[in-house]
């Protein structure tokens, strides 16, 4: 299979890892009490709505979007708030919270619940984008854009094409493969639905070849289902990278400080398209989703259904519980996942995957001298030069690391991943776009 | 309570380490290794042990007791040196030079810019320069090789190829006249001409090269780029004058091009860091090496060459940017 499409420039292929792709989706039993951050989303964080006391029902709006790039969050289980205050959350910073007891599990009346599948579309495009606002879907592989905004282009710009995610090529996570597997047609008709928001005649699932069976299992599907294009794609990492997908399924690049649109793509993941088609033919707002829990350490690797705010020591005891050597524990995947500070930080929308690194994996080599090898330049998917980002970075020479195009860094990882001599360049370039934004944001205000 | 490890991502890594490179080109040498000891004996092996030491014992002092900071002998980057050197030299070199050499290299061409991956101009190479300005004499006279030498002392030397028709063109021979004195392709190949240890045989160092093509160690992109410049330039001039000039294949067998192809040209710290330098690069080395070999003084020019080429990199480095993502974006974008 030598044909395969990919991207081209740079990229790397760490060990897999996929530990838990075989495990079915188990449901989490709901925990005692639910920590709801209300900053959930990339933009404004969510104003709560309710106060202490208040008694809520699953699926009951509490917060409400904070601006234009904001998003609604709904209640995940029934119980009573117990109070509002600050918690860690996945950045280690303490952040708003609504915190609830929870007290059975009484839905909010007009959700279905039924198991049946709903195929007829009967939302107009309108209707289905108010719809996904209102359910406060987020982009759930973890760069949690509100997916209302995505599709709604701006104005004399118009999509050509839907692309679904489905590629999941961090190592270990194994949530969006299990949804393919599992809940297929649902997710084949939350294609139809995204593509009649956008109005697209065409819409691609691009799936890694290291995903055979979800490969195979699509493809069969989505012969009912008209324009949908099931994408094999070679595995190199970062492809699930909005701009590499882009790149990999339609051979179009997105311009350095552009939006997918502005090449006529919008792209979106598995778990967000299944929330769609939930809140549009369900009526079921967000407040749960799929959660791989999985280490090399860990007895029993899981992919969990899991309702937002539950604490991620919840889903790592149902795994089998905190093995004793463990050093790391990452939220999200091994490349671009954020260690987390303890066992309380709660599951948000953006949560793909929850990974227990051994100790011995948790700590990075020691730095070297750079030996000029151009090993970071080779594998940058983007086309930048790491080592001298980094360098200037360090020296604060923040006019010449815009220049070097700073800001067009996604931040995979592949440049510290692959430098032989284990300099942190991400950290290095991190700083710098954080820095290099700011300078260009102030001067943008002038 | 559990303590947890906080960094940011990404938190795996990968199979790439310094001295993973380093003893990579380390097992690349060995073809040329056994080779200069087959055709040169144990002086060959003495050259090679004693710049080897001597460079790491060099390295080692500097750091220690100069610096007063981290010892990082062990990386295999002076190694990488002191063999490099060993294979510049001639293999009758005395002793005491072979040291000099070795301080000069890691002393004046690698930890006076900083150590390692600091260094602007190849240390083995500043070193057979030194050598060769310092002691013309000792630096040029080349052993006989013959295969299972013994060795030590008392061999016949002799001029390398290139010497013989630098030589000859100079008091107005023929190429065709000089044809018997020269070696064959065949004894180019395997390396049964004077020359230094390492230079001589083009198939041990070819095996090196693919081995560390094959480890993703070099690109292609140097070494095709300075073969194939050397390869089109004389070829143009034999092409006109293959009386006078001699012939491609004779250029890139002989002397030491495909050791600088291959070893010192590709040397990372040395060189440009995107493919399209590496080309521009290899492609300077190619021409400066004929310039030289053609109407230069010397009959050999491929370190003269790289070292000039060195001190372009920092400008090549500014002028040739990777391909940037997004600058094809395939289909048309409205302002």
């Amino acid at each position: 299979m030598g044909l395969l499409k990919t991207f081209k420039l740079g990229g790397v292929h760490p060990a897999e890892n996929k530990i838990s792709a075989q495990v079915p989706i188990e449901v989490l039993p709901l925990p005692k009490k639910v920590f709801v951050p209300m900053g959930q989303n990339l933009g404004a964080p969510s104003k709560p709505l309710v106060k202490k006391g208040d008694e809520v029902k699953t699926g009951q709006l509490i917060a409400t979007a904070g601006g234009f790039i904001g998003s609604n969050i709904h209640s995940p289980v029934s119980g009573k708030v117990f109070k509002i205050d600050v918690v860690p959350d996945s950045s280690g910073f303490r952040r708003p919270a609504v915190i609830i007891n929870v007290d059975g599990d009484e839905w909010m009346d007009d959700i279905d619940r039924s198991n049946d599948i709903v195929r007829e579309i009967k939302a107009t495009p309108e209707e289905i984008i108010n719809k996904v606002k209102d359910a406060g879907i987020v982009g759930m592989g973890g760069a949690t854009f509100p997916t209302q905004v995505k599709l709604t282009p701006p104005p004399g710009k118009t999509a050509e094409f839907l692309i679904i995610n489905g590629v999941e090529c961090e190592p270990y996570l194994t949530a969006d493969h299990r949804v393919m597997m599992e809940r297929g047609e649902e997710l084949l008709i939350g294609t139809h639905i995204l593509m009649r928001a956008l109005k697209v005649a065409k819409g691609f699932i691009g799936i890694e070849n290291n995903k055979p069976d979800a490969i195979a299992h699509l493809t069969k599907l989505a012969k009912d289902y008209q324009g949908i294009e099931i994408v094999p794609l070679k595995v190199k990492y970062p492809q699930g990278g909005e701009k590499q997908l882009i790149k990999a399924v339609v051979n179009r690049e997105v311009p350095s400080g552009k939006l997918p649109i502005e090449v006529g793509c919008v792209v979106q993941n598995v778990g967000t398209t299944l929330a769609v088609y939930e809140a549009v033919q369900k009526n079921k707002p967000l407040f749960e989703r799929v959660v791989t829990v999985t280490g090399k350490a860990l007895s029993k690797p899981s992919n969990f259904l899991v309702r937002i705010g539950t604490p991620i020591g919840e889903l790592v005891e149902a795994a089998g519980g905190l093995p004793d050597d463990t050093g790391k524990v990452i939220g999200g995947g091994p490349m671009m996942g954020k260690s987390l500070l303890s066992m309380d930080i709660p599951v948000v929308k953006g949560t793909s995957g929850i990974l227990l690194m051994k100790r011995a994996e948790s700590h990075r080599k020691p730095e070297q001298s750079c030996i000029r090898c151009s090993k970071c330049t080779y594998v940058c998917p983007m086309g930048l030069e790491p080592y001298l980002l980094s360098r200037v970075s360090k020296l604060g020479k923040f006019d010449y690391a815009e220049k070097e195009r700073i800001m067009d860094c996604i931040e995979c990882g592949s440049c510290q991943y692959t430098c032989p001599a284990a300099i942190p360049l991400l950290d290095y370039l991190r700083l710098g776009k954080n820095k290099t934004g700011q300078i260009i944001r102030s001067r943008n205000k002038k | 309570m559990n303590m947890f490890t906080v960094s940011g991502s990404p938190h795996v890594h990968g199979e790439y380490s310094t001295p993973k490179i380093m003893y990579g080109v380390v097992i690349a040498m060995i073809p040329a290794m056994l080779v200069s000891v087959w055709y040169f004996g144990l002086d060959a092996v003495r050259v090679l042990v004693l710049a080897a030491a001597a460079s790491i014992f060099f390295e080692w002092v500097i750091q220690k007791y100069l610096i007063k900071g981290a010892v990082t002998i062990t990386d295999g980057s002076a190694l990488v040196t002191g063999i490099l050197l060993a294979f510049n030299v001639p293999s009758n070199l005395p002793s005491w030079m072979v040291i000099v050499g070795a301080l000069v290299a890691i002393g004046m061409a690698k930890m006076s810019f900083g150590g390692l991956g600091k260094n602007v101009f190849n240390p083995a190479l500043v070193a057979r320069v030194f050598l060769l300005i310092s002691f013309p004499v000792e630096m040029t006279s080349w052993p006989k090789p013959h295969a299972l030498s013994k060795g030590f002392a008392d061999v016949i030397t002799g001029p390398t190829p290139l010497g013989i028709v630098k030589e000859g063109l100079r008091s107005g021979k023929t190429m065709q006249e000089l044809k018997p004195e020269l070696p064959n392709y065949i004894q180019d190949l395997i390396g049964q001409m004077g020359g230094s240890m390492g230079e001589v045989s083009a198939v041990a160092i070819l095996l090196g090269g693919l081995y560390m093509l094959w480890k993703k160690i070099i690109t292609w992109h140097i070494p095709v780029a300075v073969l194939g410049t050397v390869f089109l330039f004389t070829g143009i001039l034999w092409g006109f004058k293959p009386e006078s000039y001699a012939d491609p294949l004779f250029h890139l067998l002989t002397g030491g091009l495909m050791l600088g192809a291959i070893f010192m040209a590709t040397d990372m710290v040395t060189s440009p860091m995107t493919h399209g330098g590496q080309l521009l690069f290899g492609a300077g080395v190619g021409i400066l090496t004929v310039l030289i070999r053609v109407w230069g003084a010397y009959p050999e020019g491929v370190s003269f060459a790289i070292l000039l080429m060195n001190a372009v990199v920092p400008l090549i480095n500014r002028g040739f940017k990777p391909k940037r993502f997004g600058d094809n974006p395939g289909v048309k974008i409205e302002a």
